[in-house]
C-alpha cells in the first residue's frame, strides 16, 4: 500500500511537473484548486464505484447541492465559512440519504438510471426555481468570503491551499473508511452481495451508508467549486459533470485507492492542452479517452498494479 | 460448538408444477456424518436451500435442536447455527484468504459498523488463523481468493461456513469438479474437520466410493422424495436403490 501511494505520488508529480514546464496554459494555483475540486469529486464517487460496487450516474447532484447550498448560505449573510461548509455538507448528506433510500435497493442498471433521474430532477429544479437559484444564469453577484482563522479565501493562494487541505483531509478520511471493518463490509458487498447477506450483513443499510458518505464528500467538493467560481451554476448538477467524474475514475483506475486522483490529473491536463490547441475540444477529448480506456481496458493505475502483480506471481 | 440435531418434517417445495421436494422427513442426529445421494435433479441442492432459508418452503418444517427455524430470515438461520458451503464456490474474489475469513467472522458477529478501527482487528485475525490452520489454508493466507485453485476455493468456501462455528454444516458436493487425488485429499480434510469439531455434518456427493467409505448414514433422494435411508451397507443392499441409482457396480 505504501508503495502504491508512492507510485501514485510519482505519477502525479510527473504530471504536475509537465504542467509547469510551459505546456500548461493555466497557472499552478488555478490547477491546484481545480485538482482539489475534481480529485475530491472523483475520490468520493469511487467510494461507490470502486469500493462498494455501486455505479452511480448521478453523482453530480451532490456536487451541485453542495455548491448551491453553500453559495446561498453565504449570500444570505451572517454565516462564517466553516459553519456554512458544515451545513452545506449536512444538507448534501441529507439529500443523499433520501435519494439513496429510494435507489440502493435496486440492482445495477436500475440503480444507475434512478440516480441519474434524481440528478436530472435536481437540475431542472435549479433551472426552474429562478427566485432562489437564479435559474440558468446561476447564483450571481459573487460569494462573500470573509476571512476565518487567518485564511482569506478571496486570495487565490489561500484558496488553493485550502482546497488542497480539504482534499488531503478527505483522502485520509476515505482511506480510513475503506480500511475499517465498515470498509471491509462494503468490499464484501461489492464482491458478493449474496454471500455477504448470508453472513448477516444488511446489504441495504451498508449501501445506503456508503451512498451518504460519498454524497457528503461530493458536497464538500461542490463547496470548493462555488468558492472557486464565486457562484454556482446549473451545469454543476448536469449529467456531464457526473460523466466527467466517471471518466476521471476510469482513466486513473478504480481498484487502486489513489487511482481517481491520477485520473483527475490526466483529465484536467488533457483538457487544458486540448483547449489551448484546438476548438474541436469535445471531439479530441472523447477520442483520447476512448483510446486510453479501450487500449488499457482499465484505468492507468489498475493497469500498472495488475501488471506488477502478474509479474510477481510469475516470478517464483 | 458441538453438533446440533437437525430434523425435517414433511418438507415440500414446488416450482410451479415441478415438485422438487416431496414430503421429505429426515432426522440428522447430533454429531453424525451423513451423506445425501441421488441422481441429478433429485432435489438435493433444493433441500439445502430450504434448510438454510435461501428458498421459502411450500410446506413442512425444519427444526434445529427441537425448535422450528422454518421461514426465518437466512441470516438468522446462520446465527442459530446452520452453516453451508455451496456447490459452486461462493467467495469474495478480491479478498485474500485471511481477510475473507476475518470479514465473515466480523459480519457474523455484527462488528462491521466501526469506522475508526482498522481491519482486521487482532482478535479476529487470530481466529481467522485458527480456521485456516484447521482447514489447511494457512500457507495461502495472503492469496486473493480469485487466484486460488479450484480445490482451494471449495476449501475456502467450507472454511467461511466453518468460521461461524456452526452446529450443523451442510456441504453441497465438496468434491465437485476435482480430479481423483484432489477428491480424496478434500474428503480427508472434511472428515478431519468433522472429527475435530464434532459437528453434525451433512454432505451431498456423487462419488459412491467416498460416500460408502466415510459416511455413517446415507439418505437417497429421487424425484424430490426419500427413496431410502440407512447405513452404507444397508443402502448398498437395498434393491430399490440399486435399481434406481447405484447400478450393480457399487452393490454388495
Ligand atoms: N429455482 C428453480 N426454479 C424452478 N425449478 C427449479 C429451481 N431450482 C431447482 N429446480 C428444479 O428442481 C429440481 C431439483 O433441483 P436440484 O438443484 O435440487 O437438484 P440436485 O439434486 O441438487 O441436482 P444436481 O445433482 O444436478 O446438483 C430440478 O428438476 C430442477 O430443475
Ligand atoms: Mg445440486
Amino acid at each position: 500500500m505504501a508503495r502504491d501511494i508512492l507510485l501514485a505520488g510519482v505519477i502525479l508529480a510527473g504530471f504536475l511537473g509537465l504542467e509547469f514546464t510551459g505546456l500548461g496554459s493555466s497557472g499552478l494555483l488555478d490547477f491546484a484548486i481545480r485538482f482539489a475540486i475534481f480529485g475530491l469529486l472523483a475520490m468520493s464517487l469511487n467510494l461507490l464505484i470502486g469500493t462498494t460496487g455501486l455505479v452511480s450516474f448521478g453523482h453530480a447532484a451532490y456536487f451541485g447541492m453542495g455548491a448551491y447550498s453553500f453559495g446561498l448560505l453565504m449570500q444570505s449573510g451572517g454565516w462564517s465559512i466553516p459553519a456554512a461548509i458544515a451545513v452545506a455538507i449536512l444538507a448534501t448528506a441529507l439529500l443523499a440519504l433520501v435519494v439513496g433510500a429510494l435507489c440502493v435497493r435496486l440492482s445495477e442498471i436500475y440503480f444507475a438510471f434512478l440516480t441519474l433521474a434524481f440528478q436530472m430532477l435536481l437540475h431542472s429544479l435549479i433551472l426552474s426555481w429562478i427566485g432562489l437559484t437564479g435559474g440558468d444564469q446561476g447564483l450571481m453577484g459573487g460569494i462573500p468570503k470573509p476571512a476565518f482563522w487567518g485564511i482569506e479565501l478571496a486570495k487565490p493562494a489561500h484558496l488553493a491551499g485550502f482546497g488542497m487541505f480539504c482534499l488531503l483531509l478527505s483522502v485520509v478520511l476515505l482511506r480510513q473508511i475503506i480500511r475499517s471493518p465498515f470498509g471491509a463490509a462494503l468490499r464484501m458487498l461489492r464482491d458478493n452481495p449474496d454471500r455477504a447477506g448470508f453472513l448477516g450483513l444488511s446489504v441495504y443499510r451498508y449501501r445506503l451508508a456508503a451512498f451518504v458518505i460519498a454524497g457528503a464528500f461530493a458536497g464538500l467538493s461542490g463547496v470548493l467549486m462555488s468558492l472557486y467560481v464565486s457562484g454556482a451554476f446549473p451545469t454543476f448538477a448536469f449529467w456531464t459533470t457526473s460523466g466527467e467524474a466517471i471518466f476521471m475514475i476510469m482513466l486513473g483506475g478504480i481498484q487502486v485507492f489513489l487511482g481517481p486522483l491520477v485520473g483527475t490529473a490526466i483529465f484536467l491536463l488533457l483538457n487544458d492542452w486540448i483547449t489551448a490547441l484546438t476548438e474541436h475540444h469535445g471531439l479530441f477529448m472523447g477520442t483520447i479517452l476512448l483510446i486510453i480506456t479501450l487500449g488499457l481496458r482499465k484505468g492507468l493505475l489498475d493497469f500498472v498494479m495488475e501488471w506488477r502483480a502478474a509479474r510477481r506471481r510469475a516470478a517464483p | 460448538m458441538s453438533g446440533g440435531l437437525l430434523e425435517l418434517r414433511q418438507l415440500r417445495k414446488n416450482f410451479g408444477g415441478v415438485v422438487a421436494t416431496n414430503d421429505v422427513s429426515l432426522r440428522f442426529e447430533p454429531g453424525t456424518l451423513s451423506a445425501i445421494i441421488g441422481p441429478n435433479g433429485a432435489g438435493k441442492t433444493t433441500l439445502f436451500h430450504l434448510i438454510t432459508g435461501k428458498l421459502p418452503v411450500s410446506g413442512g418444517e425444519v427444526l434445529l435442536d427441537g425448535s422450528a427455524i422454518t421461514g426465518l430470515d437466512r441470516t438468522e438461520i446462520v446465527r442459530r447455527g446452520i452453516g453451508r458451503a455451496f456447490q459452486v464456490a461462493n467467495l469474495f474474489p478480491s479478498f485474500v484468504v485471511r481477510d475473507a475469513l476475518a470479514a465473515a467472522l466480523m459480519a457474523h458477529a455484527g462488528r462491521t459498523a466501526s469506522l475508526a478501527r482498522s481491519f482486521p482487528p487482532r482478535d479476529v485475525a487470530e481466529r481467522a488463523d485458527e480456521v485456516m490452520e484447521l482447514c489447511g489454508l494457512a500457507h495461502l493466507a495472503g492469496t486473493e481468493s480469485r487466484h486460488l485453485s479450484h480445490g482451494d476455493q471449495k476449501l475456502l468456501d467450507i472454511a467461511l461456513a466453518l468460521a461461524l462455528d456452526p452446529k450443523v454444516l451442510l456441504l453441497d458436493e465438496p468434491t465437485a469438479g476435482m480430479g481423483p487425488d484432489e477428491r480424496w485429499r478434500m474428503i480427508e480434510r472434511v472428515h478431519g474437520l468433522w472429527l475435530a469439531r464434532g459437528l453434525t455434518l451433512v454432505f451431498i456427493e456423487h462419488d459412491m466410493d467416498i460416500v460408502f467409505k466415510i459416511s455413517q448414514s446415507v439418505r437417497v433422494l429421487r424425484y424430490g422424495a426419500v427413496l431410502a435411508e440407512g447405513t452404507p451397507d444397508e443402502i448398498r443392499r437395498n434393491p430399490a436403490v440399486i435399481e434406481a441409482y447405484l447400478g450393480e457396480e457399487h452393490a454388495l
